[in-house]
């Protein structure tokens, strides 16, 4: 079986996969990172949601040979330390979670927009497919203004 | 935590401030423990009616005598001094609770409830999800709406006890007349400036020679954090990913198994013609066959998925093989009871409704994780009734009910599914066939389609007006059979002698289902003679509670037909509503949402407003929207405006995120998400099919008002915000469209290519 190198949140792993196995399962089923979530695994509801190389990834479709050599980010790895990114500050002033399991996904998500537009539109925000079963739509939507205005500081 | 004490003889009583119930004494009882641990039970509850006035008075329904809350508490109540509050020589207050936090935010009212009454910051109160206690018999069922309107006194109760207990233990070491010491951030205060934390009084506040007399719970007034927002209690652990769901728990330990189904709903597994192939395939750890289809085990869930698909398996027929949507109608329509005959010269309104299936969609997909070992267990699930999935495991194991742990994980998302456990027995089974943990999950695809859904159901109205005033109200509903959760019947049963004679002669006859129907779905109108009833129509198909049950389909028709009752009587709806609702605060939950919403102001043309109005669980609401309907085949709710009086608001923001949801519910499951079972089988396989609401769908102008609480009820939050807005969503479609909306989702086609039956899609690598 072949082997492959890649860096989950700043550390370095190496596993035996076959080239298609998605990425959510070697981070789930082979290395224990429970942050990415399953809910579809076709790339429809988005849950997984992590970043590659900076880019907003649905590791349930990207095949382990994909992420080989580069840097994942998943939800465990946002914070640094105990100081947590301005998106999970937002997410938290705004109280956004219920049941709180699409949350990993629609804050990488969100840190994947707003490293592209800093000040998203309503418009770029509509465009968001992550499904939240629970209807946290409008306080995602605010924490994504206010994050905003936090990484403004 | 296990609690191996038994409750002491009560030791005083205290009282609570009235809730809805009448007013409540409480005996509260001294457990016998090395720390302070105390527990109550409620003395002599009695039910009230509220009053009804003006249009035609219609008779009050059982649900307004006496709803499934009640009845829930009923049945909670002799077990009550069971569920124990305990302070601890660290200061931190403990109660482990026996109830489910699903996403609803009753751990973090309970937090607030007990923080508030004992002057404690919030951090240092431990409310855990109890695993299921089966001594706590019906006590320990989280439905119906019921957690907070069951737990506000209890919890209250106990934390004033353990409270006036930290007092009265400092007053002794002290010396000190109690009535001059104080109590803040978890410590006794005296005039002379020495505290004594509660961890240090631990010990001696358990001491049984302290009298108490009579404690009574804060006035309203007293209070610091009830009534304010609150943060979920686990928000940090959510947005930091280190919140663990049930698909979490033994990760890298429990092999992942999926499960290989039938074509059809509820097919039966004849033959598996190459299991040995299969296992020798990668990553494969074993086949078993059980009696819902094959599982595969694997290292990981895409080995197990490639295992599922290459799977040769004969499936014989299920029960609704050459059914359809269509068909069933068709039967449920030939189900409905005839109608009186109207009055002499009666105008009438007559109508027929239909609602899809429709799926729990929880994000977590049905799972479960199964560690079965020689003469023991332990499962873990997002049960919504522990105790009774201990017993019906257990018995599918051969292991006595002891020697099964059934651990309660918080879910993402269930919605009334997880009041059954099917994936638990499943991974029950796996377990112990290969004698190693297993973590189950459904398949996207399998949830949406062989998973327990909400049952199609249909209506037909009748409404007769003579002179202006509504003089008779009929609605007929017929629906597939309702599966009742195993434990519910009991339950009911349990609680058949508390109640009114009504509500008695009602269970008593009727099915479970039925009674269902009856403990929750009121008319919250004077319309004359009313009568609503439900028939079922046996399927096969299996079904489940989902939020508010039979409410958002029987009310939301109903209220199309009140707007169409106002047109008749040449009223506006809102002022219709105003002089037919029974419950005297609707009319000031109306004029809000009316002044609010800017009810009545001049629409474009393609767009209108539409109004709703509700009463459920003892809470009213009202909703209206403005809906943009220039396109009949794609609606969009624009603005959306809810008003919500709960009687007593714990915590707001807990509150509001529950309408937000219900409002999700009623946007999706009124115009776009449903089931379509085709042969046998739901075509719908996953979210891009199944059209539950994205971020897009969901109005940004958005205002939810709650009414200030007025103290004298609590009623309930989880379930009674879909209703309103689904009415009023119904309301402006038919407005902007000129249309009558009749059938449910508004807006339905088959605009995917679904799945081949049986297999599980792959990864989507384009």
């Amino acid at each position: 079986m072949p082997q492959y190198t890649l860096e989950v949140n700043g550390k370095t792993f190496t596993v035996d996969a076959p080239e298609d196995m998605p990425l959510l399962w070697v981070l789930r089923d082979m290395l224990a990172f429970s942050g990415p979530k399953y809910g579809c695994g076709i790339n429809v509801c988005k849950a997984c949601t992590s970043l590659l190389d900076g880019e907003a990834i649905r590791p349930c479709s990207v095949k382990v040979s994909t992420a080989a050599g580069r840097k994942v980010r998943t939800i465990e790895g946002l914070a640094d330390g105990d100081k947590l990114h301005p998106v999970q500050e937002a997410w938290l002033e705004q109280d956004v979670p219920q049941c709180g399991y699409c949350q990993p996904g629609q804050i990488m998500n969100a840190v994947a927009l707003l490293s592209k537009s800093a000040a998203p539109t309503d418009e770029e925000i509509d465009e968001i497919e992550n499904v939240c079963r629970c209807g946290t739509y409008p306080r995602i939507r605010k924490a994504i203004a206010r994050a905003a205005e936090l990484m403004s500081q | 935590m296990t609690r191996k004490s038994t409750p002491v003889p009560p030791d005083q009583q205290a009282s609570a401030a009235p809730s809805g119930l009448g007013r409540r004494r409480f005996l509260t009882y001294l457990v016998a423990a090395p720390v302070l641990t105390v527990a109550t039970r409620a003395l002599g509850d009695t039910t009230m009616a509220p009053p009804a006035m003006a249009a035609v008075p219609s008779p009050p329904s059982v649900e307004e005598l006496y709803d499934i809350g009640d009845a829930l508490n009923h049945a909670s109540s002799p077990t009550m001094p069971l569920v124990q509050l305990e302070m601890s020589k660290d200061g931190v207050a403990r109660l482990d609770f026996p109830r489910t936090e699903m996403g609803q935010g009753v751990v973090t009212a309970v937090t607030m409830l007990i923080a508030d009454e004992l002057d404690l910051p919030m951090s240092k109160v431990d409310v855990t999800v109890a695993d299921a206690r089966p001594e706590l018999l019906f006590n320990q069922a989280t439905a119906g709406s019921s957690t907070i309107r069951i737990f506000y006194d209890h919890v209250r109760t106990m934390a004033a006890i353990a409270r006036t207990r930290m007092i009265l233990a400092a007053a002794q070491q002290w010396s000190l007349d109690p009535d001059t010491l104080a109590t803040a951030d978890g410590a006794v205060t005296a005039p002379d400036g020495r505290t004594a934390t509660y961890g240090s009084l631990a010990t001696a506040a358990a001491s049984p020679d302290l009298p108490t007399g009579e404690v009574a719970p804060k006035r309203p007034s007293e209070r610091k954090i009830v009534g304010t927002p609150q943060r979920r209690t686990d928000a940090l652990a959510a947005v930091t990913g280190r919140k663990k769901y049930v698909m979490d728990v033994m990760l890298g330990t429990a092999k992942p198994a999926l499960v290989r189904r039938p074509p059809t709903i509820k097919g039966t597994l004849q033959t598996v013609h190459n299991a040995s192939e299969v296992k020798a395939m990668p990553g494969i750890v074993g086949v078993v066959p059980i009696p819902t289809g094959v599982a595969v085990v694997a290292d990981t869930f895409e080995q197990a998925r490639r295992g599922v698909n290459a799977l040769k398996v004969d499936f014989g027929p299920g029960p609704i093989d050459n059914q359809d949507n269509d068909s069933i109608l068709a039967q449920l329509k030939k189900q409905v009871l005839p109608f009186a005959a109207p009055p002499l010269g009666a105008k009438t309104v007559e109508a027929e409704f239909d609602w899809a299936p429709a799926c729990h969609a929880p994000l977590e997909s049905n799972c479960a994780v199964a560690d079965v070992r020689q003469g023991s267990a332990d499962i873990w699930a997002g049960f919504q009734m522990p105790i009774v999935a201990q017993q019906e495991i257990a018995m599918k194991l051969g292991l006595p009910q002891d020697k099964v742990k059934a651990h309660v994980v918080p879910p993402g998302g269930t919605f009334g599914r997880n009041c059954f456990f099917d994936p638990a027995i499943e991974a029950a089974l796996v377990s112990q066939a290969l004698r190693r943990p297993v973590r189950l999950m459904w398949h996207r695809a399998d949830d949406m389609r062989h998973a327990r859904h909400r049952p199609q159901n249909y209506h037909r109205i009748r409404a007769s007006v003579v002179g202006g005033e509504v003089v008779a109200y009929e609605q007929r509903v017929a629906g597939v059979v309702l599966d009742v959760a195993p434990g519910f019947g009991e339950i009911l049963t349990s609680v058949a002698t508390h109640m009114p004679p009504d509500a008695k002669t009602t269970v008593g006859m009727q099915a479970y289902s039925q009674s269902l129907f009856a403990l929750m779905v009121a008319s919250p109108y004077n319309l004359g003679v009313y009568d609503k009833t439900l028939t079922e129509l046996p399927t096969g198909i299996p079904t489940a509670v989902y939020r508010s049950v039979h409410v958002p389909t029987t009310r939301t028709s109903e209220e199309i037909v009140v707007d169409e009752l106002a047109a008749l009587v040449d009223k506006d709806p809102l002022a219709f509503r105003k002089e037919s609702a029974k419950h005297p605060d609707a009319a000031a939950v109306l004029d809000e949402v009316a002044k609010r919403g800017d009810w009545g102001k001049r629409m474009p043309r393609g767009f209108a407003q539409g109004i709703g109005y509700h009463q459920e669980s003892k809470t009213l609401s009202a909703c209206v929207v403005e809906l943009d309907g220039r396109d009949p085949k794609a609606p969009r709710v624009t603005k959306l405006t809810m008003v919500v009086d709960i009687g007593t608001v714990v915590n707001p923001s807990g509150l509001r995120a529950q309408m937000e949801g219900g409002i999700a519910e009623a946007i999706s499951l009124t115009l776009t998400a449903g089931l379509h079972i085709k042969n046998g089988l739901p075509l719908e396989g996953s979210y891009s099919q199944y059209h539950w609401l994205r971020m897009r769908h969901y109005p940004k102008d958005l205002h939810i008002h709650l009414m200030p609480s007025s103290n004298d009820r609590i009623g309930g939050a989880g379930e009674v915000g879909i209703t309103a807005p689904s009415a009023a969503i119904a309301n402006a479609y038919a407005k902007a469209t000129g249309t009558k909306p009749r059938s449910f989702p508004l807006v339905f086609p088959v605009d995917f290519e679904p799945f081949p039956p049986g297999e599980l899609p792959p990864p989507d690598y384009t």
